[in-house]
């Protein structure tokens, strides 16, 4: 199936009006186009996040697919419990969990990294506001490096965890990062992970207005910038084999940085060094889609 | 009301397994701990033999573990798991999620004091100390109720009226390492008791699609709660109830909420739970023997606590004397405090000696049974009920500590 336009606009997946996001949300964005990729028979899987209060409170919901609140650092072993009560059941439903970076990288990872082990046939997606957003923007281990959180007001001082390489050295059948601001990398990324058999894991970037102080109206806009300056670069790693899915021309990264106040601030070498991080990941990634397999 | 099935020789851990695979359960996620170990082991050997047709999730933590459990009763099906000591505790947060989601999964916990120091053995602490998860909690007294407790807990626990967890309390090698004479209840007779799990309220359906755990406000939260407890009360006649209905089908009766040994004339009445409650019978005996007239009444269900039940037994007595295996520091054992409250609004409410003993493992005799049945009584009878709670079987030299008029309390 190749998406257009018209397909992301003419429905809203299982993402009804109504809900309790911040206007410009990258999460809901990202949330909107993969449960219309991955469609009515899925199940969701949420650990507490900025997306637990994004549904809207009970009774109400705006969201229109199964959808089960579990804590903090348990989603990925819910699921596994999820999909093997299906697999004695005989049925045959997508399990999804759907994470912040928080409940990914940090208290949920060791979850996550048994069921990747095990192979559970989930699809774990992190989108990666790259705080605690949900308690008010504290660093996590996916704040970028330098990036101003309130638990860092100064910067952060530490790299971030590589997640997805982190999960593809489980040896997963499929990993992905994706961008909001790239819509269409970003569904066929769920397109193609709904169709593998295994445990599936897709990290998305995706912007946070209130979190980085960017304008509201330019979600889509920060988040193709991330992409463009080589901040977050896309590509998926498939069976072992790695693949940049999206080779923009380089922007400076200057232009990333300016759009929100993360990095208000930061001196001339500073973002030098930045850059600098940026291209050697890059250089990396050219390097790694050459060799035969990356793990 | 014929014993069918057949006999065996085995260990309350193989008690438990068992119980597993009668009762039918499709995902049995699970993480290692002695002296549990044992039950997940003989379910990994029933499923990998063919001989049970489940699921098992060999999970990296007993977080996971519960996590699972909960996820696999979420979308329909009857889960299964076991641990004890360090790894309930770890489970404690995924616990309170299980029972306010209203999931009626089941688990064996093997009782063993927590750290530290390391200590394998029996000790309450660990179950007690997750007293208000909202799980259902009934203590084991011997290898045969331990398998016949969970099928009956299912039936309980999947009620519409109940849907909560429950553990099933025994004690660490006292009873999972000891061998004893089992019936195994024949399969169609346990489906025939026990039908499949049907969620009466709520799962995880594309074909019905709700949200649950979303957010609830001030204005939605406390009927939540009022309902789990509401619900924990009416388990205490569903206790009664199942257990006397597996008594009619299996011939077999371990008590309800409680179970009371010769308390109808008794001056005295023992309150202990566990292997404990075992012993404690045989020290009954002795004492009538000796002409004292004292009886045992034996807490199954923790949780729900069978308030109605020990006031109704205990009132006009001469004295209670309750022996407690854990410790709520500073307030004596958790039995002592609920039977405590179970007697106080009444007329006819009894003196209460409370003992804490047999921590980490520490033997307990009927011997010892006696021995404070007798000092409880003599404190009674002397009026030297100073303190709420009194430790026993403390070495000689922690003794003199214990009894100096400096230990305030
Ligand atoms: C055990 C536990 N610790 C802390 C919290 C508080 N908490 C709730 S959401 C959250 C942050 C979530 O961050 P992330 O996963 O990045 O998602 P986001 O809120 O950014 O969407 C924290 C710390 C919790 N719910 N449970
Ligand atoms: S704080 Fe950020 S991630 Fe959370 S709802 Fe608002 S915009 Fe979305």
């Amino acid at each position: 199936m190749t998406l257009t336009i018209h397909d992301l606009r003419k429905e809203s997946g299982s993402y009804l009006p109504g809900s309790a996001a911040c206007p410009g949300c990258g999460a809901t964005l990202a949330f909107r186009i993969a449960s219309r990729v991955l469609g009515p028979n899925t199940v969701y899987v949420v650990p507490a996040s900025c997306f637990s209060v994004i549904q809207s409170p009970f009774p109400k919901s705006a969201i229109s697919a199964p959808l089960y609140n579990i804590a903090f650092p348990a989603a990925a072993a819910t699921a596994s419990g999820v999909y093997r009560a299906y697999k004695m059941l005989g049925r045959d439903v997508n399990v999804v969990v759907w994470a912040g970076d928080g409940g990914t990288v940090d208290i949920g990872i060791q979850a996550l990294s048994g069921a990747a082990e095990r192979g559970e046939d989930i699809i774990y997606v992190c989108y990666d506001n790259e705080a605690y957003m949900n308690t008010g923007i504290q660093r996590s281990g996916a704040t970028p490096f330098r990036a101003w959180t309130k638990t860092t007001p100064t910067g952060k001082r530490e790299m971030p965890k590589d997640m997805p390489m982190i999960v593809a050295a489980h040896r997963v059948p499929y990993v992905a990062t994706a961008s909001v601001g790239y819509p269409f990398d970003l569904a066929n990324k769920f397109e193609k992970a709904k169709k593998i058999k295994g445990f599936r894991y897709i990290h998305i970037f995706s912007t946070c207005p209130p979190g980085w102080n960017s304008p509201v109206s330019k979600t889509a806009e920060v988040a193709k910038l991330a992409v463009d300056t080589y901040f977050w670069p896309l590509y998926e790693i498939e069976n072992g084999k790695l693949r940049i899915t999206v080779k923009p021309r380089k922007r400076p990264l200057k232009e990333f940085l300016e759009l929100q106040d993360r990095f208000r601030g930061l001196s001339d070498e500073e973002i030098e060094e930045l850059e600098k991080i940026v291209m050697e990941k890059w250089n990396f990634l050219l390097h790694l889609e050459k060799s035969e397999r990356v793990f | 009301m014929a014993v069918e099935g057949t006999w065996e020789i085995i260990t309350g851990n193989q008690a438990a397994a068992i119980a597993a695979k009668l009762a039918r359960v499709k995902v049995v996620p699970a993480y290692p701990i002695t002296p549990q170990t044992t039950i997940v082991e003989y379910i990994a050997s029933f499923i990998e033999s063919g001989h049970m047709d489940a699921e098992y999730i060999r999970v990296e933590s007993e977080h996971s573990a519960m996590a699972a459990a909960i996820g696999a009763s979420a979308a329909g099906v009857r889960a299964f798991t076991a641990t004890a000591s360090q790894g309930l505790l770890l489970m404690s947060e995924v616990l309170h999620w299980a029972a306010g989601s209203r999931l009626p999964i089941g688990m064996a916990v093997v009782n063993r004091a927590v750290g530290p120091p390391w200590n394998i053995h029996v000790d309450h602490q660990d179950a007690m100390s997750q007293r208000d998860t909202g799980w259902l909690q009934v203590y084991i007294s011997s290898n045969q109720e331990v398998l016949d407790t969970i099928l009956m807990m299912y039936k309980v626990a999947e009620h519409p009226d109940v849907l909560l967890p429950f553990m099933v309390c025994l004690d660490g090698f006292v009873l999972s390492h000891t061998y004893m004479p089992v019936n195994i209840p024949r399969q169609e007779d346990v489906d025939e008791f026990l039908p499949e799990y049907s969620p009466p309220h709520w799962k995880l359906d594309p074909e019905n699609p709700i949200t649950f755990g979303n957010l609830a406000l001030p204005e939605e939260y406390q009927e939540m709660r009022w309902s789990m407890d509401l619900s924990m009360r009416r388990a205490l006649d569903l206790i009664e109830d199942v257990a006397e209905e597996f008594f009619q089908k299996f011939g077999r009766y371990h008590g309800g909420v409680t179970w009371k040994y010769k308390v109808e004339d008794a001056d005295y009445v023992v309150v202990t739970a566990g292997t404990m409650a075992s012993e404690a019978e045989v020290a009954v005996d002795e004492l009538r023997e000796e002409g004292m007239r004292v009886g045992l009444l034996k807490v199954r269900a923790f949780r729900p606590f069978p308030h109605r039940d020990v006031a109704e037994v205990l009132q006009d007595r001469k004295g209670v004397i309750i022996i407690d295996r854990s410790i709520a520091f500073s307030s004596g054992g958790p039995i002592g405090i609920e039977v405590r409250s179970s007697l106080y609004n009444i007329s006819g409410s009894p003196p209460v000696v409370n003992y804490v003993t047999g921590l980490g493992g520490r033997d307990v005799t009927y011997e010892d049974i006696v021995e404070m049945t007798k000092d409880g009584i003599g404190r009674i009878t002397s009026d030297r009920l100073r303190r709420p709670y009194y430790w026993y079987k403390l070495k000689p030299e922690y003794e003199k500590i214990e009894l100096s008029e400096e230990v305030r309390l």
